[in-house]
Protein backbone atom coordinates (compact mmCIF):
# COMPACT_ATOMS: atom_id res chain seq x y z
CA UNK A 1 0.00 0.00 0.00
CA UNK A 2 1.59 3.22 -1.09
CA UNK A 3 0.29 6.67 -0.53
CA UNK A 4 -0.44 8.48 -3.76
CA UNK A 5 1.15 11.71 -2.53
CA UNK A 6 4.54 10.05 -2.40
CA UNK A 7 4.80 9.51 -6.11
CA UNK A 8 5.02 13.11 -7.21
CA UNK A 9 8.05 15.09 -5.95
CA UNK A 10 6.51 18.45 -6.80
CA UNK A 11 3.41 17.73 -4.81
CA UNK A 12 5.50 16.30 -2.03
CA UNK A 13 7.55 19.49 -1.76
CA UNK A 14 4.48 21.68 -1.87
CA UNK A 15 2.79 19.58 0.76
CA UNK A 16 5.90 19.70 2.89
CA UNK A 17 6.12 23.49 2.69
CA UNK A 18 2.43 23.79 3.40
CA UNK A 19 2.70 21.57 6.46
CA UNK A 20 5.60 23.64 7.76
CA UNK A 21 3.76 26.89 7.22
CA UNK A 22 0.67 25.44 8.88
CA UNK A 23 2.39 24.16 12.00
CA UNK A 24 4.48 27.34 12.19
CA UNK A 25 1.34 29.46 12.40
CA UNK A 26 -0.51 26.84 14.42
CA UNK A 27 2.23 26.74 17.06
CA UNK A 28 2.09 30.52 17.34
CA UNK A 29 -1.63 30.10 17.94
CA UNK A 30 -0.77 27.51 20.61
CA UNK A 31 1.35 30.16 22.31
CA UNK A 32 -1.71 32.37 22.67
CA UNK A 33 -4.05 29.54 23.58
CA UNK A 34 -1.93 28.71 26.63
CA UNK A 35 -1.01 32.29 27.33
CA UNK A 36 -0.19 31.96 31.03
CA UNK A 37 2.11 28.95 30.58
CA UNK A 38 3.66 30.61 27.55
CA UNK A 39 4.35 33.89 29.30
CA UNK A 40 5.80 32.12 32.33
CA UNK A 41 8.07 30.03 30.13
CA UNK A 42 9.13 33.10 28.17
CA UNK A 43 9.84 35.00 31.39
CA UNK A 44 11.92 32.19 32.84
CA UNK A 45 13.95 31.83 29.65
CA UNK A 46 14.29 35.62 29.43
CA UNK A 47 15.62 35.98 32.96
CA UNK A 48 17.87 32.93 32.58
CA UNK A 49 19.47 34.33 29.44
CA UNK A 50 19.66 37.87 30.84
CA UNK A 51 21.86 36.75 33.75
CA UNK A 52 24.86 35.51 31.75
CA UNK A 53 24.14 38.21 29.17
CA UNK A 54 24.35 40.85 31.90
CA UNK A 55 27.63 39.48 33.25
CA UNK A 56 28.99 39.40 29.75
CA UNK A 57 28.12 43.08 29.28
CA UNK A 58 29.73 43.90 32.62
CA UNK A 59 32.94 42.26 31.46
CA UNK A 60 32.81 43.95 28.08
CA UNK A 61 32.52 47.31 29.81
CA UNK A 62 35.32 46.43 32.23
CA UNK A 63 37.47 45.62 29.21
CA UNK A 64 36.62 48.99 27.75
CA UNK A 65 37.71 50.75 30.95
CA UNK A 66 40.94 48.83 31.24
CA UNK A 67 41.79 49.01 27.55
CA UNK A 68 45.13 50.75 27.19
CA UNK A 69 46.19 49.82 30.68
CA UNK A 70 48.30 47.02 29.41
CA UNK A 71 50.53 49.67 27.80
CA UNK A 72 51.63 50.54 31.27
CA UNK A 73 52.68 47.02 32.14
CA UNK A 74 56.41 47.21 31.96
CA UNK A 75 59.50 45.89 33.62
CA UNK A 76 62.24 48.06 35.02
CA UNK A 77 65.70 46.50 35.11
CA UNK A 78 68.17 48.33 37.38
CA UNK A 79 71.72 47.79 36.14
CA UNK A 80 74.74 47.32 38.35
CA UNK A 81 76.61 50.58 39.02
CA UNK A 82 79.77 49.51 37.20
CA UNK A 83 77.96 48.91 33.87
CA UNK A 84 78.82 51.54 31.32
CA UNK A 85 76.70 52.71 28.38
CA UNK A 86 78.40 50.51 25.78
CA UNK A 87 77.76 47.32 27.73
CA UNK A 88 74.21 48.46 28.55
CA UNK A 89 73.45 49.08 24.86
CA UNK A 90 74.74 45.63 24.09
CA UNK A 91 72.44 44.25 26.79
CA UNK A 92 69.45 46.04 25.20
CA UNK A 93 70.25 44.29 21.96
CA UNK A 94 70.36 40.93 23.72
CA UNK A 95 67.06 41.57 25.47
CA UNK A 96 65.33 42.53 22.22
CA UNK A 97 66.26 39.15 20.77
CA UNK A 98 64.20 37.45 23.49
CA UNK A 99 60.91 36.38 21.93
CA UNK A 100 58.48 37.73 24.53
CA UNK A 101 59.99 41.18 24.73
CA UNK A 102 58.42 43.85 22.62
CA UNK A 103 60.53 46.83 23.49
CA UNK A 104 63.59 47.66 25.57
CA UNK A 105 64.87 51.19 26.15
CA UNK A 106 68.02 52.23 27.91
CA UNK A 107 67.98 55.26 30.16
CA UNK A 108 71.53 55.87 31.31
CA UNK A 109 72.35 57.13 34.77
CA UNK A 110 72.82 60.73 33.64
CA UNK A 111 69.36 60.79 32.08
CA UNK A 112 67.94 59.14 35.16
CA UNK A 113 69.57 61.78 37.31
CA UNK A 114 68.28 64.60 35.12
CA UNK A 115 64.77 63.16 35.23
CA UNK A 116 64.99 62.68 38.97
CA UNK A 117 66.23 66.20 39.45
CA UNK A 118 63.26 67.51 37.49
CA UNK A 119 60.64 65.39 39.16
CA UNK A 120 61.81 65.38 42.75
CA UNK A 121 62.67 69.02 43.30
CA UNK A 122 65.75 67.99 45.30
CA UNK A 123 68.10 69.56 42.75
CA UNK A 124 70.17 71.36 45.39
CA UNK A 125 70.72 68.20 47.37
CA UNK A 126 71.76 66.36 44.24
CA UNK A 127 74.18 69.11 43.33
CA UNK A 128 75.99 68.56 46.61
CA UNK A 129 76.80 64.96 45.69
CA UNK A 130 80.01 64.74 43.69
CA UNK A 131 79.10 61.38 42.20
CA UNK A 132 75.81 60.18 40.59
CA UNK A 133 74.39 57.57 43.00
CA UNK A 134 71.72 56.38 40.54
CA UNK A 135 72.07 53.29 38.32
CA UNK A 136 71.24 53.12 34.64
CA UNK A 137 67.93 51.45 33.93
CA UNK A 138 66.32 49.60 31.04
CA UNK A 139 62.56 49.86 30.56
CA UNK A 140 61.21 46.65 29.03
CA UNK A 141 57.76 46.08 27.57
CA UNK A 142 56.73 42.47 27.33
CA UNK A 143 54.41 41.27 24.56
CA UNK A 144 51.53 41.21 26.97
CA UNK A 145 48.69 40.21 24.70
CA UNK A 146 50.38 36.97 23.79
CA UNK A 147 51.50 36.20 27.30
CA UNK A 148 50.57 32.70 28.41
CA UNK A 149 50.58 31.78 32.10
CA UNK A 150 54.04 31.59 33.58
CA UNK A 151 55.76 33.37 30.73
CA UNK A 152 55.69 36.66 32.61
CA UNK A 153 57.81 35.05 35.33
CA UNK A 154 60.16 33.61 32.73
CA UNK A 155 60.76 37.09 31.33
CA UNK A 156 61.65 38.44 34.74
CA UNK A 157 63.93 35.47 35.36
CA UNK A 158 65.60 35.93 32.02
CA UNK A 159 66.24 39.60 32.63
CA UNK A 160 67.43 39.02 36.20
CA UNK A 161 69.86 36.35 35.06
CA UNK A 162 71.78 38.83 32.93
CA UNK A 163 75.08 39.57 34.71
CA UNK A 164 74.72 43.33 34.21
CA UNK A 165 71.33 43.42 35.94
CA UNK A 166 71.09 44.13 39.62
CA UNK A 167 67.35 43.64 39.93
CA UNK A 168 64.33 43.55 37.62
CA UNK A 169 60.71 44.08 38.59
CA UNK A 170 57.27 44.71 37.20
CA UNK A 171 55.75 48.14 37.39
CA UNK A 172 52.06 48.18 38.10
CA UNK A 173 51.78 44.54 39.05
CA UNK A 174 48.16 45.15 39.97
CA UNK A 175 47.09 45.63 36.35
CA UNK A 176 48.26 42.12 35.68
CA UNK A 177 46.43 40.88 38.71
CA UNK A 178 43.27 42.59 37.51
CA UNK A 179 43.60 40.86 34.19
CA UNK A 180 44.03 37.60 36.03
CA UNK A 181 40.85 38.21 37.97
CA UNK A 182 38.95 39.19 34.84
CA UNK A 183 40.11 35.97 33.23
CA UNK A 184 38.79 33.95 36.16
CA UNK A 185 35.47 35.78 36.12
CA UNK A 186 35.22 35.16 32.40
CA UNK A 187 35.57 31.44 32.94
CA UNK A 188 33.04 31.51 35.76
CA UNK A 189 30.57 33.18 33.42
CA UNK A 190 31.10 30.50 30.80
CA UNK A 191 30.46 27.78 33.40
CA UNK A 192 27.48 29.69 34.70
CA UNK A 193 26.08 30.06 31.18
CA UNK A 194 26.40 26.34 30.58
CA UNK A 195 24.50 25.60 33.80
CA UNK A 196 21.82 28.14 32.95
CA UNK A 197 21.49 26.59 29.49
CA UNK A 198 20.80 23.23 31.07
CA UNK A 199 18.18 24.89 33.22
CA UNK A 200 16.53 26.44 30.18
CA UNK A 201 16.54 23.09 28.40
CA UNK A 202 14.81 21.51 31.39
CA UNK A 203 12.22 24.27 31.57
CA UNK A 204 11.39 24.14 27.88
CA UNK A 205 11.43 20.35 27.98
CA UNK A 206 8.98 20.29 30.84
CA UNK A 207 6.62 22.78 29.20
CA UNK A 208 6.68 20.72 26.00
CA UNK A 209 6.13 17.53 27.98
CA UNK A 210 2.94 19.05 29.39
CA UNK A 211 1.91 20.17 25.91
CA UNK A 212 2.42 16.64 24.61
CA UNK A 213 0.41 15.28 27.50
CA UNK A 214 -2.42 17.73 26.80
CA UNK A 215 -2.49 16.74 23.13
CA UNK A 216 -2.41 13.00 23.72
CA UNK A 217 -5.79 12.37 22.09
CA UNK A 218 -4.79 14.33 19.04
CA UNK A 219 -1.42 12.58 18.80
CA UNK A 220 -3.06 9.16 19.03
CA UNK A 221 -5.60 9.97 16.35
CA UNK A 222 -3.08 11.48 13.97
CA UNK A 223 -0.84 8.45 14.46
CA UNK A 224 -3.73 6.12 13.64
CA UNK A 225 -4.47 8.04 10.47
CA UNK A 226 -0.90 7.66 9.32
CA UNK A 227 1.00 10.67 10.67
CA UNK A 228 4.77 10.23 10.70
CA UNK A 229 6.81 11.11 13.77
CA UNK A 230 8.02 14.20 11.91
CA UNK A 231 4.48 15.35 11.38
CA UNK A 232 3.62 14.86 15.02
CA UNK A 233 6.71 16.48 16.48
CA UNK A 234 6.79 19.48 14.16
CA UNK A 235 4.29 21.68 16.02
CA UNK A 236 6.06 20.98 19.31
CA UNK A 237 9.41 21.96 17.85
CA UNK A 238 7.86 25.16 16.53
CA UNK A 239 6.34 25.83 19.93
CA UNK A 240 9.84 25.46 21.36
CA UNK A 241 11.05 27.87 18.70
CA UNK A 242 8.52 30.50 19.77
CA UNK A 243 9.40 30.04 23.45
CA UNK A 244 13.08 30.43 22.67
CA UNK A 245 12.62 33.45 20.42
CA UNK A 246 10.31 35.24 22.82
CA UNK A 247 12.63 34.35 25.72
CA UNK A 248 15.57 35.80 23.80
CA UNK A 249 13.63 38.97 23.12
CA UNK A 250 12.60 39.20 26.77
CA UNK A 251 16.21 38.95 27.93
CA UNK A 252 17.24 41.56 25.38
CA UNK A 253 14.54 43.87 26.74
CA UNK A 254 15.61 43.21 30.33
CA UNK A 255 19.25 44.05 29.57
CA UNK A 256 18.41 47.13 27.55
CA UNK A 257 16.17 48.48 30.30
CA UNK A 258 18.83 47.77 32.93
CA UNK A 259 21.51 49.54 30.89
CA UNK A 260 19.30 52.55 30.34
CA UNK A 261 18.69 52.62 34.06
CA UNK A 262 22.43 52.63 34.82
CA UNK A 263 23.57 54.88 31.99
CA UNK A 264 23.05 58.29 33.58
CA UNK A 265 24.86 57.71 36.90
CA UNK A 266 27.71 55.89 35.17
CA UNK A 267 28.18 58.73 32.69
CA UNK A 268 28.22 61.22 35.56
CA UNK A 269 30.81 59.16 37.41
CA UNK A 270 32.93 58.84 34.28
CA UNK A 271 32.89 62.60 33.87
CA UNK A 272 34.18 63.02 37.43
CA UNK A 273 37.14 60.83 36.46
CA UNK A 274 37.55 62.82 33.24
CA UNK A 275 36.93 59.58 31.38
CA UNK A 276 35.38 59.16 27.94
CA UNK A 277 33.80 55.94 29.17
CA UNK A 278 30.14 55.32 28.52
CA UNK A 279 28.17 52.10 29.06
CA UNK A 280 27.92 50.20 25.81
CA UNK A 281 24.63 48.49 25.03
CA UNK A 282 24.22 45.20 23.19
CA UNK A 283 25.50 45.46 19.65
CA UNK A 284 23.49 44.12 16.72
CA UNK A 285 25.64 41.01 16.59
CA UNK A 286 25.31 40.41 20.30
CA UNK A 287 21.55 40.81 20.08
CA UNK A 288 21.47 38.30 17.23
CA UNK A 289 23.57 35.85 19.21
CA UNK A 290 21.29 36.22 22.20
CA UNK A 291 18.19 35.54 20.10
CA UNK A 292 19.89 32.60 18.40
CA UNK A 293 20.86 31.15 21.79
CA UNK A 294 17.23 31.46 22.87
CA UNK A 295 15.95 29.82 19.70
CA UNK A 296 18.54 27.06 19.91
CA UNK A 297 17.70 26.28 23.53
CA UNK A 298 13.97 26.39 22.79
CA UNK A 299 14.12 24.07 19.81
CA UNK A 300 16.70 21.74 21.34
CA UNK A 301 14.83 21.55 24.66
CA UNK A 302 11.59 20.67 22.92
CA UNK A 303 13.37 18.21 20.64
CA UNK A 304 14.73 16.31 23.64
CA UNK A 305 11.32 16.32 25.26
CA UNK A 306 9.62 15.16 22.06
CA UNK A 307 12.11 12.32 21.63
CA UNK A 308 11.50 11.18 25.17
CA UNK A 309 7.77 11.61 25.53
CA UNK A 310 6.19 10.96 22.13
CA UNK A 311 7.30 7.36 22.34
CA UNK A 312 5.49 6.83 25.62
CA UNK A 313 2.13 7.49 23.97
CA UNK A 314 0.43 4.16 23.42
CA UNK A 315 -2.28 3.71 20.86
CA UNK A 316 -5.59 2.55 22.26
CA UNK B 1 -7.75 -8.39 1.19
CA UNK B 2 -7.37 -9.74 4.71
CA UNK B 3 -5.73 -13.07 5.34
CA UNK B 4 -4.76 -14.59 8.70
CA UNK B 5 -2.75 -17.84 8.70
CA UNK B 6 -2.37 -19.55 12.09
CA UNK B 7 -2.10 -16.20 13.81
CA UNK B 8 -1.32 -16.00 17.52
CA UNK B 9 -1.14 -12.84 19.48
CA UNK B 10 0.30 -12.33 22.90
CA UNK B 11 0.15 -9.11 24.89
CA UNK B 12 3.29 -7.88 26.57
CA UNK B 13 2.09 -9.09 29.94
CA UNK B 14 2.01 -12.60 28.46
CA UNK B 15 -1.73 -12.89 27.94
CA UNK B 16 -2.54 -14.91 24.82
CA UNK B 17 -5.41 -12.92 23.29
CA UNK B 18 -5.66 -14.68 19.92
CA UNK B 19 -4.94 -18.34 19.24
CA UNK B 20 -4.46 -19.93 15.86
CA UNK B 21 -6.68 -17.61 13.83
CA UNK B 22 -7.29 -18.54 10.20
CA UNK B 23 -9.30 -16.14 8.15
CA UNK B 24 -9.79 -14.78 4.68
CA UNK B 25 -11.87 -11.77 3.73
CA UNK B 26 -12.01 -10.78 0.08
CA UNK B 27 -11.57 -7.32 -1.32
CA UNK B 28 -14.83 -5.41 -1.30
CA UNK B 29 -16.47 -7.61 1.31
CA UNK B 30 -18.23 -6.51 4.47
CA UNK B 31 -17.90 -8.68 7.55
CA UNK B 32 -18.54 -8.61 11.27
CA UNK B 33 -16.37 -9.86 14.07
CA UNK B 34 -18.71 -10.99 16.81
CA UNK B 35 -18.15 -12.39 20.25
CA UNK B 36 -18.45 -11.52 23.91
CA UNK B 37 -16.53 -8.80 25.57
CA UNK B 38 -12.95 -9.97 25.99
CA UNK B 39 -13.14 -12.50 23.15
CA UNK B 40 -10.39 -10.73 21.23
CA UNK B 41 -12.33 -8.65 18.67
CA UNK B 42 -10.43 -5.44 19.32
CA UNK B 43 -7.17 -7.35 19.40
CA UNK B 44 -7.80 -8.55 15.87
CA UNK B 45 -8.40 -5.04 14.61
CA UNK B 46 -5.29 -3.82 16.44
CA UNK B 47 -3.23 -6.42 14.60
CA UNK B 48 -4.59 -5.29 11.24
CA UNK B 49 -3.89 -1.65 12.12
CA UNK B 50 -0.36 -2.58 13.29
CA UNK B 51 -1.06 -1.12 16.70
CA UNK B 52 0.20 -4.48 17.92
CA UNK B 53 2.33 -7.14 16.29
CA UNK B 54 1.24 -10.78 16.13
CA UNK B 55 3.54 -13.27 17.81
CA UNK B 56 3.09 -16.25 15.45
CA UNK B 57 1.63 -16.98 12.03
CA UNK B 58 1.18 -14.70 9.08
CA UNK B 59 -1.08 -11.74 8.31
CA UNK B 60 -1.43 -10.45 4.78
CA UNK B 61 -3.37 -7.25 4.16
CA UNK B 62 -3.89 -6.14 0.59
CA UNK B 63 -1.06 -8.36 -0.56
CA UNK B 64 1.32 -7.01 2.06
CA UNK B 65 2.88 -9.29 4.65
CA UNK B 66 2.64 -7.31 7.88
CA UNK B 67 5.84 -8.79 9.25
CA UNK B 68 7.66 -7.00 6.45
CA UNK B 69 6.21 -3.58 7.30
CA UNK B 70 8.97 -1.84 9.18
CA UNK B 71 8.03 0.48 12.04
CA UNK B 72 9.09 3.50 10.02
CA UNK B 73 6.67 2.48 7.23
CA UNK B 74 3.68 1.98 9.51
CA UNK B 75 2.36 5.56 8.99
CA UNK B 76 2.22 5.04 5.21
CA UNK B 77 0.61 1.64 5.67
CA UNK B 78 -2.10 3.13 7.88
CA UNK B 79 -3.02 5.78 5.31
CA UNK B 80 -4.92 3.10 3.45
CA UNK B 81 -7.09 2.28 6.42
CA UNK B 82 -9.98 4.21 7.94
CA UNK B 83 -10.86 3.88 11.62
CA UNK B 84 -14.15 4.28 13.44
CA UNK B 85 -14.25 4.05 17.23
CA UNK B 86 -16.95 3.44 19.78
CA UNK B 87 -16.37 6.80 21.44
CA UNK B 88 -15.84 8.44 18.00
CA UNK B 89 -12.68 10.20 19.28
CA UNK B 90 -13.29 13.50 17.57
CA UNK B 91 -10.99 16.36 18.59
CA UNK B 92 -12.86 18.89 20.64
CA UNK B 93 -10.64 21.85 19.89
CA UNK B 94 -11.63 22.10 16.22
CA UNK B 95 -14.61 22.16 13.93
CA UNK B 96 -16.35 19.23 12.29
CA UNK B 97 -14.66 20.22 9.03
CA UNK B 98 -11.18 20.22 10.55
CA UNK B 99 -11.82 16.87 12.23
CA UNK B 100 -12.83 15.26 8.96
CA UNK B 101 -9.92 16.93 7.13
CA UNK B 102 -7.33 15.37 9.46
CA UNK B 103 -6.40 12.28 7.36
CA UNK B 104 -5.99 14.48 4.28
CA UNK B 105 -3.84 17.01 6.12
CA UNK B 106 -1.67 14.16 7.37
CA UNK B 107 -1.26 12.82 3.85
CA UNK B 108 -0.30 16.30 2.68
CA UNK B 109 -3.11 17.11 0.28
CA UNK B 110 -3.63 20.59 -1.09
CA UNK B 111 -6.15 22.91 0.40
CA UNK B 112 -8.55 22.90 -2.54
CA UNK B 113 -8.46 19.11 -2.66
CA UNK B 114 -9.13 18.92 1.09
CA UNK B 115 -12.05 21.33 0.76
CA UNK B 116 -13.60 19.24 -2.01
CA UNK B 117 -13.17 15.85 -0.39
CA UNK B 118 -14.27 16.88 3.09
CA UNK B 119 -17.43 18.44 1.69
CA UNK B 120 -18.16 15.27 -0.27
CA UNK B 121 -17.62 13.07 2.80
CA UNK B 122 -19.78 15.27 5.02
CA UNK B 123 -22.44 15.33 2.34
CA UNK B 124 -22.54 11.54 2.26
CA UNK B 125 -23.16 11.33 6.02
CA UNK B 126 -25.69 14.17 5.78
CA UNK B 127 -23.79 16.71 7.88
CA UNK B 128 -22.59 19.21 5.31
CA UNK B 129 -24.51 22.02 7.02
CA UNK B 130 -22.76 21.39 10.32
CA UNK B 131 -19.19 21.55 9.07
CA UNK B 132 -18.28 24.69 11.00
CA UNK B 133 -19.73 23.53 14.31
CA UNK B 134 -17.76 22.08 17.17
CA UNK B 135 -18.39 18.32 17.44
CA UNK B 136 -19.42 18.58 21.11
CA UNK B 137 -22.54 20.48 20.02
CA UNK B 138 -23.70 17.49 17.96
CA UNK B 139 -25.82 14.54 19.05
CA UNK B 140 -24.24 11.13 19.64
CA UNK B 141 -25.47 9.81 16.30
CA UNK B 142 -24.17 12.88 14.46
CA UNK B 143 -20.81 12.64 16.18
CA UNK B 144 -20.48 9.05 15.08
CA UNK B 145 -21.32 10.07 11.51
CA UNK B 146 -18.61 12.71 11.62
CA UNK B 147 -16.29 9.94 12.78
CA UNK B 148 -17.32 7.84 9.80
CA UNK B 149 -16.81 10.75 7.41
CA UNK B 150 -13.29 11.15 8.82
CA UNK B 151 -12.67 7.42 8.33
CA UNK B 152 -13.57 7.46 4.63
CA UNK B 153 -12.48 10.93 3.52
CA UNK B 154 -9.06 9.72 2.36
CA UNK B 155 -10.69 6.87 0.38
CA UNK B 156 -9.14 3.99 2.27
CA UNK B 157 -9.16 0.48 0.88
CA UNK B 158 -10.16 -0.89 4.25
CA UNK B 159 -12.53 0.43 6.89
CA UNK B 160 -12.12 -0.87 10.45
CA UNK B 161 -14.77 -0.14 13.07
CA UNK B 162 -14.58 -1.19 16.72
CA UNK B 163 -18.01 -1.25 18.37
CA UNK B 164 -19.15 1.71 16.26
CA UNK B 165 -22.69 1.48 17.62
CA UNK B 166 -21.76 0.81 21.23
CA UNK B 167 -23.04 4.18 22.39
CA UNK B 168 -26.08 4.40 20.14
CA UNK B 169 -29.68 3.26 20.55
CA UNK B 170 -30.96 0.43 18.26
CA UNK B 171 -32.55 2.72 15.66
CA UNK B 172 -29.42 4.88 15.35
CA UNK B 173 -27.27 1.78 15.32
CA UNK B 174 -29.07 0.40 12.32
CA UNK B 175 -28.78 3.76 10.49
CA UNK B 176 -25.06 3.75 11.17
CA UNK B 177 -24.71 0.22 9.88
CA UNK B 178 -26.59 1.18 6.72
CA UNK B 179 -24.07 3.95 6.26
CA UNK B 180 -21.22 1.44 6.45
CA UNK B 181 -23.07 -0.66 3.91
CA UNK B 182 -23.23 2.31 1.53
CA UNK B 183 -19.48 2.78 1.70
CA UNK B 184 -19.02 -0.94 1.21
CA UNK B 185 -21.16 -0.76 -1.92
CA UNK B 186 -18.70 1.68 -3.52
CA UNK B 187 -15.86 -0.78 -3.01
CA UNK B 188 -14.44 -0.25 0.48
CA UNK B 189 -13.72 -3.45 2.37
CA UNK B 190 -15.45 -3.11 5.76
CA UNK B 191 -14.67 -5.01 8.94
CA UNK B 192 -16.74 -4.25 12.02
CA UNK B 193 -16.20 -5.60 15.52
CA UNK B 194 -19.36 -5.70 17.58
CA UNK B 195 -20.88 -7.70 20.39
CA UNK B 196 -24.42 -6.62 19.41
CA UNK B 197 -25.50 -9.92 17.85
CA UNK B 198 -29.07 -8.82 17.29
CA UNK B 199 -28.09 -5.90 15.13
CA UNK B 200 -25.39 -7.87 13.31
CA UNK B 201 -27.90 -10.50 12.27
CA UNK B 202 -30.13 -7.86 10.72
CA UNK B 203 -27.35 -6.92 8.31
CA UNK B 204 -27.14 -10.33 6.60
CA UNK B 205 -23.37 -10.19 6.20
CA UNK B 206 -20.66 -12.62 6.96
CA UNK B 207 -20.09 -13.10 10.69
CA UNK B 208 -16.82 -14.25 12.22
CA UNK B 209 -17.39 -15.29 15.78
CA UNK B 210 -14.57 -15.19 18.27
CA UNK B 211 -14.59 -17.06 21.51
CA UNK B 212 -11.80 -16.76 24.02
CA UNK B 213 -9.37 -15.80 21.30
CA UNK B 214 -10.28 -18.57 18.88
CA UNK B 215 -12.61 -18.98 15.92
CA UNK B 216 -14.49 -22.16 16.80
CA UNK B 217 -15.48 -24.01 13.62
CA UNK B 218 -18.77 -25.25 15.09
CA UNK B 219 -19.92 -21.70 15.70
CA UNK B 220 -21.26 -20.77 12.30
CA UNK B 221 -17.78 -19.94 11.15
CA UNK B 222 -17.51 -22.73 8.64
CA UNK B 223 -17.87 -20.38 5.71
CA UNK B 224 -14.87 -18.43 6.92
CA UNK B 225 -12.52 -21.33 6.75
CA UNK B 226 -13.98 -22.81 3.61
CA UNK B 227 -13.31 -19.62 1.75
CA UNK B 228 -9.65 -19.63 2.57
CA UNK B 229 -7.91 -21.62 -0.10
N1 LIG C 1 -3.05 -4.07 26.33
C1 LIG C 1 -3.40 -5.28 26.81
N2 LIG C 1 -2.56 -5.97 27.60
C2 LIG C 1 -2.89 -7.18 28.07
N3 LIG C 1 -4.05 -7.78 27.83
C3 LIG C 1 -4.94 -7.16 27.06
C4 LIG C 1 -4.67 -5.87 26.50
N4 LIG C 1 -5.73 -5.50 25.77
C5 LIG C 1 -6.63 -6.50 25.86
N5 LIG C 1 -6.16 -7.48 26.63
C6 LIG C 1 -6.85 -8.75 26.94
O1 LIG C 1 -7.05 -9.45 25.74
C7 LIG C 1 -8.33 -10.05 25.74
C8 LIG C 1 -9.07 -9.64 24.49
O2 LIG C 1 -9.31 -8.25 24.57
P1 LIG C 1 -10.05 -7.47 23.41
O3 LIG C 1 -9.42 -7.80 22.12
O4 LIG C 1 -10.09 -6.04 23.79
O5 LIG C 1 -11.49 -8.09 23.47
P2 LIG C 1 -12.86 -7.55 22.89
O6 LIG C 1 -12.58 -6.39 22.01
O7 LIG C 1 -13.44 -8.72 22.16
O8 LIG C 1 -13.71 -7.18 24.06
C9 LIG C 1 -9.01 -9.62 27.00
O9 LIG C 1 -8.98 -10.68 27.93
C10 LIG C 1 -8.21 -8.49 27.52
O10 LIG C 1 -8.17 -8.47 28.91
MG1 LIG D 1 -13.20 -4.42 22.22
Amino acid sequence: MRSKARNNPGMLLRAWLLLHAQSFIYSLGQYYRNLLTSILTTAVIGISLALPGGFYLLLENAHQITAGWDDSVQITAFLKSDVDDAIATELVGRLLEYKNIEEAKLINRDQVLAEYRELSGFSEVIDILDENPLPSIIIIKPKLMTLPDGVDRLIIEFISSQPEVEIAQYDQQWVKRLYGIIDIIQRCIILFSVLISFGVLLIVGNTIRMAIYNHRDEIEITKLFGATDYFIQRPFLYTGFWYGLSGGMASWALLTITLQFLKQPVDRLAKLYASEFSISALSGTETMIMLLCGVFLGVFGSWISVQRHLKTIELN
Amino acid sequence: MIRFNNVHMQYRGGYLALKNINLHIEQGAMAFIAGRSGAGKSSMLRLIALMERHSRGQIIINGQNLERVRDSRIPYYRRNIGFVFQDHRLLRDRTVFDNVALPLVIAGHRHTEIRKRVSAALDKVGLLKKESLNPITLSAGEQQRVGIARAVVHRPLLLLADEPTGNLDPALSLDTMKLFEQFNQVGVTVLIASHDMEMIKKMHKRIITLREGRIPTHFGNTSANEKSD
